[in-house]
Order: C-alpha cells, then sequence, then structure tokens
C-alpha cells in the first residue's frame, strides 16, 4: 500500500516535469510545476520529513511559483493581448532540442550507473521515530546557529535588492 | 519501507529534466524553473539519504537551508527579469543580444 502511494507521488512528480517540458504555454508549465512540487512534497512525507515537507509546499508553492506567476503576468505582451482571440495562450519556443535532449539523456544513464553501480551500505537500516520537527528546531539552535542566522541576514538582503533593483526608474 | 534507488532514479530523473528545461527554453521565467527542478532534486537526495541519520537530520537541515536559497535566487532573478522586460520589451534569450553587437 506504501509502495502504491509512493509510486503515484512519483507519477505526480515525474509527470509534472515531463509536461513542463513538452508543453509551449508558459501558464501551464507553471501549473505543472505547481504538480511537481506537491508531488516532491508528498516524496519527503515518505522519507519521514514532514517538517520539510509542509515548508517545500509553503515556500515553493505558496512562494516561489507566486512569484513565478506573477513574473509571467508582468512581462507579458500587451499588443499580442489586445490583438489575440486567446489573450491567454502565452507560447514559448524551443531552441537546440536535439541536442539538449541528447545531453540530458546522458546525464540521467550516467546517474543511473553511478546510482545502481554504489554500494550502499546503509540500505534497510532507516528508522523513523516520530516527528522531525523537535529535532529541526534543536538543530537551528544548537548546531547550526550561525548557518541559521547567515541566512535570516542573507534572505533580507536578498529581498531588499530586489525591491530596489524591480523599482521604476527613470533611465 | 521504500528503497532509496528509488528516491535516487526519480531525482536524477527530475535533474534531467530540469537540466533539458533549462537550455531549451527561450522564455527566461521558464529557464527559472527548470533551475527550480534542478533544485528541487537536489533537495530529494538530501532528504532521502536524511532518514538513514534520524538523530542529527544533516540532509534535512541542508535541505531547509537549500529551499532558502532559492526563495532568495528566484527573487532577485524575477527582479532583473522585469528590468530587462522594461528595457527590451521582450524576454526571449535569444533577441537579448545587444552585447554582440
Amino acid at each position: 500500500m506504501i509502495q502504491f502511494a509512493f509510486f503515484v507521488f512519483a507519477a505526480i512528480t515525474v509527470g509534472g516535469a515531463f509536461y513542463l517540458f513538452f508543453t509551449k504555454n508558459v501558464l501551464y508549465a507553471a501549473f505543472s510545476l505547481l504538480l511537481t512540487l506537491l508531488g516532491i512534497a508528498g516524496l519527503f512525507v515518505f522519507a519521514g520529513a514532514d517538517f520539510l515537507a509542509v515548508s517545500q509546499i509553503m515556500i515553493y508553492v505558496g512562494g516561489i511559483l507566486i512569484l513565478l506567476i506573477f513574473g509571467i503576468m508582468l512581462t507579458n505582451n500587451k499588443n499580442f493581448q489586445r490583438t489575440n482571440l486567446q489573450p491567454n495562450k502565452i507560447e514559448v519556443e524551443h531552441h537546440n532540442r536535439f541536442w539538449a535532449v541528447l545531453v540530458a539523456v546522458l546525464v540521467f544513464l550516467g546517474f543511473l550507473k553511478i546510482i545502481f553501480n554504489a554500494n550502499f551500505h546503509i540500505i534497510g537500516k532507516q528508522i523513523h521515530n516520530g516527528s522531525s520537527i523537535q529535532k529541526i528546531g534543536i538543530n537551528l539552535m544548537t548546531d547550526y546557529i550561525f548557518a541559521f542566522e547567515v541566512i535570516g541576514i542573507f534572505l533580507l538582503a536578498a529581498l531588499i535588492g530586489a525591491v530596489y533593483i524591480a523599482k521604476k526608474d527613470k533611465v | 519501507m521504500i528503497a532509496i534507488q528509488n528516491y535516487l532514479v526519480i531525482s536524477a530523473l527530475l535533474f534531467s529534466i530540469g537540466l533539458a528545461v533549462a537550455v531549451t527554453k527561450r522564455n527566461a521565467i521558464l529557464i527559472l524553473m527548470g533551475i527550480e527542478l534542478m533544485l528541487n532534486a537536489v533537495n530529494l537526495n538530501m532528504v532521502a539519504f536524511s532518514q538513514y541519520d534520524p538523530n542529527r537530520l544533516q540532509g534535512q537541515m541542508f535541505a531547509l537551508f537549500i529551499m532558502v536559497i532559492a526563495a532568495a535566487e528566484v527573487t532577485v532573478a524575477l527582479a532583473i527579469i522585469l528590468k530587462i522586460y522594461d528595457y527590451f520589451k521582450n524576454l526571449d534569450l535569444d533577441e537579448i543580444n545587444s552585447l554582440k553587437k
């Protein structure tokens, strides 16, 4: 049963990614990315990372994907929207498709070779004992306190920089 | 339980698709989506290996920090993309080539 649910989430993830690759419509690509991110959140739950699954949904789906969709909406072509019969059909072209697919397939085959040749001694020893939230909280406040503070300042600086860059000014 | 190879194969597939998306698409926002896909593949690997380390959860901590870095990256990249759109009225990366002329 768990195997079945796992493979359903895996199929959602990989299917969304494939649709993102094959579609020409930018908005459909954004929605298929939503599917992929939700599937990855499900896979996180199967790996015992409940806190990360919720963070994945909140940060990626609630933050990054919304930003990307805002980006799509703010950068559309007004003339195209006014004249076209289907104003939401924003299309994108592909280029170098053959070589990119070739390189991607070769990278994937290389990964597969590495994965199946590797001999993991840890297999079959995983233990989930309860929720991981408390351990993550303790870790953040002890071992990773410096990285935690630095990443807070980093995020603040990045957001201020983004607001400053995106500001409308007379060039 | 789920064998770790399942996670690794899914993650490799996601990484390859993300690479193909980032290389083939001509719209800058779709290239960002490909990069997000690759970051998510790495996160999946981190979390999958983290289940063998249930006391320290180093993989999950790394994944958490990667998420924050991805958020910062996407905000700055979108700000730059909005500026590029204001200037060129276009996001087709093959046509933003005034440095080449």
